[in-house]
């Protein structure tokens, strides 16, 4: 990197961090274009991130410590650890203390899925804007038959796709993208009906709805108004 | 003890920071690369918090709570320093996992990066988990440790130019 790429570094880093306004996320977008010092400083970070986020693990806190927040269930005389807790804490506490015991986590595939997807390589299988092309190539690979649309007009153009793993089974995987971030729509055979719900998990936004036979679920690191909208496009079709 | 603690407010208390009690307990390992000084830690900073509850008026309360969890770790006298690191201390971050075999291969994979992370200065790591493991903002970083924007960016870039650093030297 030469010495007036110094001043780029730290705007590279504050974009992969979604920091930086608009205008100057084209500013940078238009060094690196010519500037393979700082295309590939941004690959680094890039790829360190997500590594970071896929290998390191996150423990939860101790139960003793939620513990301490509430009486021990069969002693009488019970004085609280924190200066002046009462039971209406306790109680609080000990409905804290359920929510903090493991349990399965729904989101960590998903989640896990979508960073492995954003490795340099790795988000699709084909690459395509066109539904045509993309539809059939699921053709074979899969024992279903997902439906393909793009929504471009929408601002939400199709990309590619790709077969992904998720839950024990192969799952379509349909790449959207939206004001630079990409999009996976997950989609797998599934029965019922549901209105698309939009949550959190992992600073990703997460859309699931069950439509037509199929269930979907969208992940994206984009705000989650805008992914609401696009699982609402997607499932009044 | 603390005679003003209404049910209503110790309640509000609890409601509060209990759902930020992970992120407090993660803050405070990664600070002190020690499970047991890091438990200790954030009980002393609930009491802390629960002292300071009263005075509580802003709209984020993880912050709040981590800025005393992080307060708490610095001022122990066994606290984080400017210093040589062990090897093992990113060992000490990986939870076990229930299955024994399984937690072995997870600790495999995952040393290396935890271990490399735990060796950054501590004004260093502390920034860069609150960033990739809590998802923090920049604001809110500079929040909790007490620095501007500014310096919180350029702990984050030194930070990881640090990890990639070691990473090419250290292929996987
Ligand atoms: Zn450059």
């Amino acid at each position: 990197m030469t010495d007036t790429c110094d001043d780029w570094g730290l705007l590279i880093q504050a974009d992969l961090d979604g920091e930086l306004d608009i205008a100057t996320i084209a500013r940078l977008a238009r060094h690196i274009e010519t500037c393979p010092a700082c295309a590939g400083l941004q690959r680094d970070l890039l790829a360190l991130s997500s590594r970071i986020r896929a290998d390191v693990p996150r423990p939860t806190a101790p139960l003793a410590l939620a513990a301490s927040l509430r009486p021990p269930p069969s002693r009488r005389g019970w004085r609280p650890v924190l200066g002046g807790f009462a039971t209406g804490a306790a109680l609080a506490a000990s409905l804290a203390l359920f929510m903090l015991t493991p349990r399965p986590d729904p989101d960590a595939d998903i989640v896990a899925g979508h960073i492995r997807a954003l490795q340099p390589g790795h988000l699709m299988d084909v690459v395509s804007t066109d539904s045509h092309t993309v539809k059939p190539w699921f053709d074979g690979r899969i024992d279903f038959a997902p439906d393909v649309r793009d929504f471009a007009t929408a601002g939400f153009p199709l990309i590619g796709g790709r077969l992904d793993y998720l839950g024990g089974r192969v799952v379509a995987a349909l790449v959207y993208r939206h004001a630079q971030h990409p999009i996976d729509l997950y989609v797998w055979p599934a029965t019922g009906t549901a209105a698309p719900v939009v949550s959190s998990a992992k600073g990703y936004a997460v859309a699931r709805w069950t439509a037509g036979g199929m269930a979907y679920t969208a992940i994206s690191d984009i705000n989650p108004a805008d992914l609401q909208e696009f699982a609402r496009i997607w499932a009044m079709r | 003890m603390n005679p003003d603690a209404s049910p209503a407010r110790t309640e509000a208390f609890a409601r509060l920071v209990l759902p930020h009690l992970d992120a407090a307990y993660r803050l405070a390992r990664w600070l002190l690369r020690d499970p047991d000084a890091a438990q200790d830690v954030v009980q002393d900073a609930l009491v802390r918090a629960m002292t300071y509850f009263a005075s509580f008026r802003g709209d984020n309360p993880r912050a709040w709570l981590l800025q005393i969890v992080r307060n708490t770790a610095w001022s122990r006298p066994r606290g984080p320093r400017l210093e040589a690191l062990d090897d093992d201390a990113g060992a000490s971050l990986i939870a076990p996992g229930p299955d024994p075999e399984a937690a072995l291969a997870q600790t495999e994979a995952h040393s290396q990066l935890s271990r490399m992370m735990a060796r950054l200065p501590a004004e260093l790591r502390e920034c860069l988990a609150l960033r990739e493991l809590e998802d923090m903002s920049y604001r809110d970083i500079a929040e909790v440790t007490g620095v501007p924007v500014g310096t919180v960016m350029s702990r984050l870039f030194r930070a990881r130019k640090l990890l990639l650093g070691q990473a090419q030297g250290n292929p996987e």
